[in-house]
């Protein structure tokens, strides 16, 4: 087989369409262990909220299979690849041959050692088994607990609510979203959980899960000495690279699966993306894992290409979030919290509490880094192109900038011609 | 593929490419009902918008890009590239309004619809007889439509 992938999420159909980008005709094998079409991981939360059916989960329509195609071998897991024999053996007891390998097995949830975790109703939330799962207790179910306060925890948590569940959210750190947001953003989105009836509580952890002589769950013991009833429990500290399968390969590993700028692993003919891989960040210029989906997508689709033979440089990662708190809209790009003391940085924030709009702009030397956004998101975007583009920003610039008022005409005049008007020649 | 071409030299600013948008999407195909009544009925909105600097304008909307950073942030398959036209396309059905779309696209091309919770987006008027409304609209021949 020319082209076989482990995993069917976002970084596999990234990779499938990067392939096809170069190459129209040798068949992709895709091998995934859910028995599932490809469906957006965050969707469940949409799913367990009642927000959309079933019907709406798949992120591509089996047409886009046929007409790309590639052949599904789903409900199956690959237990090894061979590097050197470039084979990969499956559950099912078959082995396929590989010329170029995929691996996108993504993130496992990541469950701290608390004690009385293992046993019954406790959940991760991180696949399509869990919100089904949750979905037909929810109506039993009268109080929850999830311990966590980054995107999968606060999902989970928002959608149990929206099936009448009371849901109390932990989280260790002094504030939500601890790594997207800063202390104002947190606040915003906090109080919005709050309005709606919402418990999140920071600072504070789970020290123990409470269970009765026969293994049921009672509760929860805080870290700080109280103690939460509850019938179930949501464990979203996070995800950790899914790389054993690389390892135990030989393929170089770090934090993730190590690749160069061609999304190319130690193994020749085995490529990596998405939340497995530790690849090259846009802004730092490091290699870092960065588990979110535009990333996953992006090396993926490099990925693709570069299977194919093709020669494409990775461009970098660039970290982005963007979360709803029942009708509040964030969005957090790039580097939000900049080292404290470092005055090579430059931040400038405008807060409006009354109206729950925030503004947090981080600048280094001339360029703008990240950014957050609560509210009023719509000009995101022109904000992300500066961070995207590493657009120097002038000093009269950056004032229509710090106005919330970033545009096209900003550009440099040059960059603004090849992106919006290319191919014109200039009359003589 | 054909797409709009923006070009600053020529705008005038006259927001017209902005009010043909909005008639072209409107169930009235009427301007003035489409600006007076469906635009905040409805929340009916241009995909185009009109940037101002002094006298220096330009009216910009989707690219319809190449590898379109929208698609690869859309968490719900509601955007998509369609490889026999290389338009890329918006399945209203589909969006679940998360604004990673938003959020991703670095040409601002994309906004919120002011009443759904879903995005408006640049579609080059399909189906529309002499395609796109706001190059047909423009006097002064500032936006083209034209295989680059």
């Amino acid at each position: 087989m020319k082209y076989v992938i482990i995993g069917n999420g976002i970084a596999s159909i990234g990779a499938i369409e990067g392939i096809r980008k170069v190459d129209t005709k040798n068949e992709i094998l895709v091998i995934g262990a859910e028995d599932a079409p490809a469906y957006g991981r965050p969707l469940i939360s949409y799913l367990l909220a009642g927000k959309i059916g079933p019907d709406r989960l798949a992120l591509r329509p089996q047409e886009f299979y046929d007409r790309s195609n590639v052949s599904l071998m789903l409900g199956t897991k690959v237990t090894s690849i061979d590097a050197q024999a470039r084979t990969v053996a499956t559950d099912k007891g078959e082995t396929v041959t590989y010329e170029n390998l995929l691996i996108a097995t993504g993130g496992i949830p990541f469950t701290p050692p608390i004690p009385g975790s293992d046993g019954s109703d406790v959940y991760n939330f991180t696949n399509l088994a869990h919100a089904h799962t949750l979905i037909s207790k929810a109506k039993e179910i009268k109080r929850a607990v999830v311990i966590g306060g980054g995107l999968i925890g606060l999902k989970a948590g928002e959608s149990l609510f929206d099936r009448g569940v009371d849901v109390t959210i932990l989280e260790l750190s002094p504030r939500i979203l601890s790594l997207a947001f800063d202390e104002n953003a947190a606040a915003l989105a906090g109080s919005r959980l709050a309005e709606v009836g919402l418990n999140v509580r920071c600072g504070v952890s789970a020290k123990e899960i409470q269970r009765d002589h026969d293994g049921n769950l009672k509760g929860v013991h805080l870290t700080d000495g109280d103690f939460l009833q509850c019938d179930v429990v949501v464990i979203a500290i996070g995800v950790v690279p899914n790389y054993d399968l690389a390892q135990e390969a030989g393929i170089a590993v770090d934090r993730g699966i190590k690749v160069d700028d061609h999304m190319r692993t130690s193994a020749a003919g085995v490529f990596a993306a998405g939340d497995v891989a530790q690849a090259k960040d846009l802004l730092f210029g490091d290699d870092r894992v960065i588990p979110i989906w535009t990333n996953a997508y992006n090396q993926g689709f490099c990925a693709g290409k570069n299977m194919t033979g093709a020669d494409v440089p990775f461009t970098g990662s660039l970290a982005m979030n963007s979360i709803s708190f029942y009708g509040l809209p964030t969005i957090s790009v790039g580097t939000v919290n900049p080292p404290e003391g470092d005055e090579t940085y430059d931040t400038a924030v405008s807060l409006d509490e009354k109206k729950k709009s925030y503004r947090k702009l981080v600048f280094h030397n001339d360029r703008l880094v990240g950014y957050v956004l609560v509210g009023d998101i719509d000009m995101a975007g022109m904000y992300t192109a500066f961070v995207k583009f590493q657009l120097a920003v002038p000093e009269d610039a950056k004032k229509q900038i710090l106005a919330g008022a970033p545009d096209v005409l900003m550009w440099p005049d040059e960059f603004f011609k090849e992106t919006w008007n290319p191919g014109v020649v200039e009359p003589d | 593929m054909k797409r709009v071409y923006p070009d600053k030299e020529y705008c005038i600013g006259c927001h017209l490419c902005e009010v043909a948008c909005i008639t072209a999407h409107s169930k009235s195909k009427d301007a003035i009902i489409a600006f007076r009544e469906e635009q905040g009925k409805d929340g009916l909105t241009a995909c185009k918008k009109v940037f101002e600097k002094g006298d220096i304008c330009v009216a910009i909307s989707c690219r319809h890009c190449d590898e379109p950073s929208c698609v690869a942030a859309c968490i719900s398959g509601g955007l998509h590239k369609d490889p026999e036209t290389g338009r890329t396309v918006y399945d209203r059905e589909k969006c679940v309004g998360c604004w990673s779309c938003l959020m991703a696209c670095p040409y601002g091309a994309i906004k919120r619809h002011p009443t759904e919770n879903k995005i408006v987006k640049c579609d080059l008027c399909e189906g529309r007889e002499g395609g796109p409304a706001c190059v047909a609209a423009c006097p002064n021949q500032a936006l083209k439509y034209e295989e680059r």
